[in-house]
């Protein structure tokens, strides 16, 4: 139905409106945000790996949200909420199997990596 | 000049005349039987010339209550031959004690238990459960068809196209030794050379792109196509499930493309993702294939709640008990699938903190189940409730999902699955909560819907020996595997040496026979009700007093559903319509938009399992003109704008004023 | 939904009405619908960040990050990924404005950008597999090769689909169809954009620290 249903329901939901100011605002935050890491990393401005780890993905985080609202046009009205909400639960779920594996997985790698003559030695 | 021996190797791969199971009598005795009853069928359409009548009716049909039937169909052929490996199994396990070692060697019996696996769940229960939502959904929103139809049909192909590359392995080649999961290294190119890895990685690859778009589809479909006035809150229970089941299709079936693409990286191109050597983890393909394995259990199983909750209020004459703590229940359930995949591999080492939590998880996950059997109950309770064939699989369904629930608990206490995992318990639990509640949930669909369908009712008596024998059967063939399990037998073990073991196995081999003959009690009730048609035949289009709007339209439903499109005011539309007086319109009839069948679907799913052939036996050109076409198929396909047409008026004033006269008769 | 039809559902006299005399038109499934397809492929890439998050340190023995990375062209191939991701703005301002000519020519800059992408990664890819850096070294690169390299993948369909389309809007204009999927393709294009912000961020800045 839906690809018919269109042509002559067009007036729904079904598209966004894009100025302008939108892509060139985004466009520009986009910019820096991408700017700032690699400019951090590859000046090693900050010497801590950690900090500088941390930093990095919490301004892939930000852009990821500048993209999200300038380029994807995401907003809580569209479609009546749902393709925010497809998002979020998304995010979640992105956040249970990034987060879940690595977890799950470290745990597997202290636990049950073969030890070491070395380390070995080391042990109490 | 490539000389003829490297033209044989370009043209057919690694396909050789070996592979062709000529040396085995079991499998060219079956392979025979196959071919004649395939000639017969085929002979038969032909002798009443009934191929262009399936083709422009069925094959190329973009109906989704005709692709929902054609789902179903797959399903029940499917199940035969999952269920013929299963009889195996059972055969083999009984008599293969001491010095006899039955009658299936090592090898293939190793295929059999993991092609009984991969079938049962891809091409019998996904079938069924894709198949009821399609026939269903749509006429329980009131609309007239899913949001896209054409990729509904292309979605039922590519699962066709799936089961034949599953099916291909039985005569050409051989399957995977390696169980339904396939973990690696067992897996991997140096434990598994041959072909079967590939046969299975393949059809599953197609199938799972089949899901994918259906369950986008009818996500879309349930979100944006429902008649005005339904609103979230009064869809009903089955559509509720149906939503959250194609979430969680689109939202886990990505994750079992990934992993199985890591796995075949590994086997063609020589990666290290779940190798033992430079730095691969075969754990990591078992954590990433139960991060789509656990929620395809609830894939299964929701639905299946959606058809329980249906049957128990039309049977019991009452609505839902608990309509908002069902949605809620159901949404839960949901959400709580994807945080306790862990549970299936307690035993990696993890440690005890992430054994606990998905422990927790899990235990916490029977809750909202809980919740659901106590609302059937309370909706019986005080009910007038007729004991029809459908309701009789809910009873079944609900005395047997308890106890297939409360091993399951049991299993979830990390501590005792260090004991119970990977034996026969294990093998026993998801077997009662699959059989219990999947396969008897689709029976009762099969049995409720049936007459939406085809306009007659299934016939009583074979479709009672038929859930008796099931529901006997099951509990033979399976309580013996909690015993077994319990004395330590650990599964998928093809010869035992303690003979006491033994009186436990033939009462499980008997089990199985007696499903066997409820399955072909299944098939007597179907045949003997297209022979008693007339006499079954229902032309209200209400054969049970139902409550949800695909009552409200004649069985079968005209081409577009309904006439003019419901307005729905609160739950149990078609309920509220009765009471009202409602009385259905005779005149006013409009044109009606609808989209125009077509074979594009089809054409394209046929060309991927080719590239998925080609990518099995290492025909190159096959698998590359096979991707070339599908890609090259889809650009052509979308620059055809002549999608649709309309039903004149006249047609509709035909069709509905023949419902007229039926109704007329019957009053 | 039932907002559209408050009109059908509280009929002005006291009785239901129970089916519209006219015809339905739902709205539009296509652009939420490839929404949430979009949404699925992000949860393959889930899978694939996951695999690289556990895999990305196993070295076996061979290079790290650290060593095979080359910041500059990283930069440089995420500077092509974003002005792609402007130029595509700018062509559905002009679809907005229903002028297609000036469509068809930024539609053309954005396949530009994204052609210097692929063929810029294409020669780093070369170039790792030369040294013998292939994805048979070691976890961490076959797993880096998968994640970029389906990335990649995917920015290969756009390109298809962008010239595809192209030669729709050239040869039938901007009409509804046209725009609808120029629309969709705008989604996926923005879509591929985020997810080089993960691969540039997660694998190559942390990886080369």
């Amino acid at each position: 139905m839906g690809e018919h249903a269109t042509a002559h329901a067009d007036h729904g939901g079904g598209g966004f409106h894009v100025t302008r100011k939108d892509y060139v605002t985004g466009f520009l935050l986009a910019g820096a945000l991408t700017a700032i890491p690699f400019w951090l990393v590859m000046t090693h401005a900050v010497t801590n790996p950690t900090v500088l780890g941390f930093v990095v993905m919490i301004l892939a985080a930000v852009q990821v949200v500048v993209h999200m609202i300038y380029f994807l046009h995401m907003n809580s009205k569209s479609e009546q909420g749902w393709t925010l909400l497809a998002l979020l639960f998304t995010g979640l779920l992105l956040g249970i199997v990034l987060s879940g594996s690595m977890w799950v997985m470290h745990h597997l790698q202290t636990n049950m990596m073969p030890v070491s003559a070395e380390q070995m030695r080391q042990a109490p | 000049m490539p000389t003829t021996a490297e033209l044989i190797k370009f043209i057919f791969g690694r396909l050789t005349i070996d592979a062709l199971p000529l040396d085995e009598p079991i499998i060219m005795g079956t392979f025979v039987m196959v071919a004649l009853g395939g000639l017969t069928v085929a002979g038969l359409i032909t002798r009443f010339k009934l191929w262009g009548y399936l083709w422009k009716e069925w094959f190329t049909s973009i109906d989704h209550k005709k692709i929902g039937v054609m789902y179903i169909v797959l399903g029940v052929v499917m199940l035969l031959r999952g269920f013929a490996d299963a009889l195996m199994m059972r055969a083999q396990q009984a008599m293969s004690f001491g010095s006899s070692h039955g009658y299936l060697p090592p090898s293939h019996y190793d295929q059999v238990f993991s092609a009984h696996g991969v079938i049962m769940i891809f091409f019998v229960a996904m079938p069924l459960v894709v198949g009821l939502m399609n026939l269903v959904v749509p006429l329980q929103i009131g609309a007239r068809d899913v949001s896209f139809p054409f990729l509904n049909n292309f979605s039922f192909w590519m699962t066709v196209g799936g089961a034949v590359i599953v099916m291909m392995s039985l005569f050409i080649g051989n399957f995977a030794r390696t169980g339904w999961l396939a973990y690696p290294p067992l897996s991997g190119i140096g434990a598994s050379p041959d072909v079967g890895v590939d046969y299975y990685i393949w059809g599953l690859q197609v199938a799972g792109i089949g899901t994918l778009l259906s369950g986008v589809n009818l996500v879309i479909t349930i979100i944006k196509m429902r008649a005005p006035g339904m609103t979230l809150m009064r869809m009903p229970i089955f559509t509720w499930t149906a939503l959250c089941t194609n979430i969680l299709i689109v939202a886990s079936f990505p994750v079992l493309t990934v992993v199985l693409a890591l796995l075949s990286l590994d086997r063609y191109v020589g990666a290290h993702f779940f190798t033992n050597t430079l730095g691969g983890d075969p754990m990591m393909y078992v954590n990433l294939i139960w991060i789509w394995g656990h929620p395809e259990v609830y894939i299964l199983i929701l639905p299946a709640f959606g058809v329980f909750s249906e049957v128990v209020s039309t049977f019991s004459g009452k609505r839902l008990f608990g309509y908002t703590s069902m949605v809620y229940a159901t949404v839960a359930i949901t959400v709580l699938a994807y945080v306790v995949w862990l549970h299936h591999f307690f035993t990696m080492g993890a440690g005890a903190d992430v054994n606990a939590f998905f422990g927790i998880t899990t235990m916490i996950i029977s809750i909202p189940t809980g919740a659901k059997i106590f609302n059937w109950l309370f909706t019986m309770y005080r009910g007038r409730v007729r004991f029809e064939l459908p309701m009789l699989w809910t009873l079944g369904f609900m005395v047997t999902f308890v106890i297939g629930g409360m091993t399951g608990v049991l299993l979830a206490v990390p501590s005792a699955d260090f004991v119970l995992h990977n034996s026969l318990f294990l093998i026993a639990h998801f077997h009662n909560v699959i059989i219990g509640g999947v396969v008897f949930g689709m029976f009762a669909g099969i049995n409720y819907w049936f007459p939406k369908a085809f306009g007659f009712k299934l016939e009583p008596f074979w479709g009672k020996v038929s859930f008796w024998c099931w529901l006997v059967g099951f509990y033979l063939a399976f309580m013996p595997l909690y015993v077994l399990g319990l004395m330590g037998v650990t599964r998928r073990l093809s010869h035992f040496d303690d003979m006491s073991l033994r009186p436990w196995f033939l009462i499980a081999a008997l089990g199985a026979g007696v499903i066997l003959v409820g399955i072909l009690a299944f098939l007597a009730q179907i045949a003997v009700s297209i022979m008693k048609r007339e006499e079954l035949r229902d032309l209200t289009g209400d054969p049970w007093n139902g409550r949800t709007l695909e009552w409200s339209t004649s069985s079968p439903p005209p081409a577009y559903n309904f006439a003019f499109t419901p307005v729905v005011h609160q739950q149990d539309a078609w309920w509220d319509m009765k009471t009202h007086g409602y009385q259905r319109p005779v005149a006013g009839f409009i044109p009606i938009h609808m989209p125009r069948n077509t074979g594009a679907g089809l054409v394209l799913a046929g060309f991927a399992t080719a590239c998925g052939i080609g990518m099995v036996w290492h025909m190159w050109w096959l698998a590359a003109l096979g991707l070339f076409v599908v890609i090259g198929g889809a650009i052509v396909h979308s620059f055809n704008e002549d999608r649709d047409f309309h039903i004149p008026a006249s047609d509709v004033i035909a069709v509905e004023g023949e419902r007229t006269e039926a109704l007329r008769n019957v009053a | 939904m039932s907002k559209a039809h408050s009109s059908a559902v509280h009929t002005p006299s006291d009785r239901l009405t129970f089916h519209l005399a006219e015809e339905h038109h739902p709205e539009s499934s296509t652009l939420l619908g490839f929404w949430i397809y979009l949404m699925s492929d992000c949860l393959l890439f889930a899978g694939l960040f996951a695999t690289y998050g556990v895999l990305g340190r196993a070295y076996a023995g061979g290079p790290t990050g650290a060593e095979l990375f080359d910041l500059p062209t990283v930069a440089l191939n995420t500077a092509f990924l974003l002005c792609s991701s402007i130029t595509y703005g700018m062509a559905m301002i002009a679809v907005q404005e229903e002028r297609k000519q000036q469509t068809l020519m930024w539609l053309g800059i954005t396949g530009l950008f994204g052609l210097g992408f692929i063929g810029l990664e294409l020669k780093e890819f070369t170039h790792l597999i030369l040294e013998g850096n292939g994805p048979q070294r070691s976890a961490f690169l076959s797993s880096f090769f998968t994640l970029v390299g389906t990335h990649g993948l995917h920015v290969t369909c756009g390109i298809i689909w962008l010239v595809t389309l192209m030669t729709q809007v050239s040869r039938r204009g901007l009409n509804a169809v046209t725009k609808r999927r120029l629309m969709c393709l705008s989604l996926f294009w923005h879509f591929l954009d985020v997810i080089w912000i993960g691969v540039f961020s997660f694998v190559y800045l942390i990886g080369a620290m």
